[in-house]
């Protein structure tokens, strides 16, 4: 495991996919991060109504956060050494240890505290991944993948944003890989993490996950005729953000997924995977399409009503057409 | 979704600053394009923004009247509501309550208050006293 001989930035659509490709890159180990998402098996929807951030209910388009570190790990036989703290200080005092050993570091975050973010994208979320690659003085040297160019940020506000308390807490955590494989089998691991994903879309045990998760909040949006209007429209807007404004890639993460079956048909030259891909873009496309009618409801004029039904029965055909792309990756042979 | 159709709003919330989106060419080959964003998102997070400033607002006013303590509309200054910041301070949701009183607050330690400036990223002078309007935007 020798890394190259500088570290390279490069922009990706989401923080922990976009942090592992970095430092697979930088081992000799050139994933995509579409690759990262797919291989780590990350796409997923969730409606938790019972689980609450900033008073709205949790809506998730991936699987929880560390998971993509965790699949890539066990799928890819990847070892990484993860590290969390119990005293700020102490966790500042190893990151710079180990950047003084040339590593480079990744670190979960809060978004909040971070103040190279554009004031109106500042929120109070703590699973923010980036990677920290030099120290300057009492500056830090960050690669954070959501934006254009590496950043930089001073020691103490590092130091805040890496332990704030709360709901998925960083608690200072520290990560980089200790063994990463020279090659991959393509032809073994992508069929197991593409049906292994399918599946967990498709035959999920609960009612609030995968596409019976996304029926359930069809299914809420129906209600919504009855809630308070002002409660009503900002449920809509969590939707869009959470769909849009989080780094996805567009859609909910159904791009990067369908970028990521194309990548996956090419390698193992099997053209169901390559349809597959083009489905699940119309998929992407759809969910964009409900995006701009959840904007334009939230947009209205307090005479205008908005029409739940519509929305609710729009969501619906994007499960239908989501789990039809599923079911095609499960029945076909993907060797 | 196709290149030439990945928005480019140049949408305020992102400060000049641009997001990778995945779309395909002209020959359906995926890749990495960016974006100064999508009206449709800035919709989205600028409703968000407002919901917690009309919070903050009313905190304000009622903090200004003696209703309530400038911790209740620090919190929503700071972005936070009752449940962000109890998980912040790592204490009870009733606890929190209790301070929002503007006698229990003023009756807190000295410890106490610089947890609670602390967890908020300002003094505890600013903790105690209610800003300027106008300098704060509120």
């Amino acid at each position: 495991m020798v890394p190259d001989q500088s570290f390279q930035h490069a922009h990706s659509a989401h923080c922990e996919s976009g942090v592992m490709s970095l430092m697979m890159h930088h081992y000799g180990l050139p994933l995509s991060e579409a690759m990262v998402f797919g291989l780590s098996g990350a796409l997923m929807f969730a409606y938790l109504p019972f689980v609450k951030l900033g008073g709205m209910p949790l809506i998730a388009y991936r699987s929880r956060p560390r998971a993509i570190i965790k699949g890539l790990q066990k799928n890819l036989g990847i070892k990484m050494k993860m590290q969390t703290f119990s005293h700020p200080a102490e966790g500042t005092k190893a990151l710079d240890s180990l950047l003084e050993q040339g590593k480079i570091v990744g670190a979960q975050t809060s978004v909040f505290w971070l103040p190279y973010f554009p004031e109106e994208m500042r929120f109070h979320f703590n699973a923010h991944n980036l990677i920290i690659y030099k120290k300057e003085g009492d500056e830090y040297l960050i690669s954070d993948p959501v934006f254009e160019t590496p950043v930089r940020c001073e020691t103490q506000a590092l130091q805040k944003a890496r332990f704030v308390k709360g709901v998925m807490a960083p608690k200072g955590l520290l990560y980089y890989p200790v063994h990463v494989p020279e090659t991959i089998n393509y032809a073994v691991v992508l069929p197991k993490a593409i049906k292994k994903n399918a599946k967990a879309m498709l035959k999920t045990p609960v009612p609030i996950a995968g596409i019976r998760g996304i029926r359930y909040l069809a299914k809420a949006i129906g209600k919504l005729e009855q809630k308070d209007r002002r409660y009503a429209k900002l449920f809509l807007g969590h939707i869009v953000r959470m769909q849009e404004e989080i780094g996805t890639g567009g859609a909910g993460f159904r791009f990067i997924y369908a970028s990521f079956l194309q990548e996956a048909g090419k390698l193992l030259e099997n053209p169901l995977l390559g349809e597959s891909s083009e489905m699940m873009t119309l998929v992407g496309d759809q969910w964009r399409e409900f995006a701009l009618m959840l904007a334009k409801a939230i947009r209205s004029k307090e005479s205008q009503t908005t029409d739940f039904s519509t929305l609710k029965a729009k969501l619906e055909s994007v499960a239908d057409a989501e789990a039809a792309v599923y079911r095609k990756l499960l029945e076909g042979n993907l060797v | 979704m196709d290149n030439s159709k990945v928005p480019q709003h140049n949408i305020s919330t992102y400060a000049n600053n641009k997001k990778a989106i995945y779309a395909t060419d002209e020959n359906g080959k995926y890749g990495i394009i960016t974006s100064s964003g999508w009206d449709v998102e800035e919709a989205a997070t600028k409703q968000a923004l407002q919901e917690l400033e009309r919070l903050a607002i009313k905190a304000y006013d009622q903090a200004l009247s003696g209703q309530a303590s400038p911790l209740y509309f620090h919190m929503y200054n700071r972005r936070m509501d009752l449940q962000t910041l109890a998980q912040a301070m790592g204490m009870f949701q009733w606890r929190i309550k209790r301070h929002f009183s503007p006698t229990a607050f003023d009756k807190l330690s000295a410890k106490m208050f610089a947890r609670y400036a602390d967890t908020l990223g300002i003094s505890v002078q600013e903790l105690r006293e209610l800003p300027d309007r106008r300098a704060n935007g509120a």
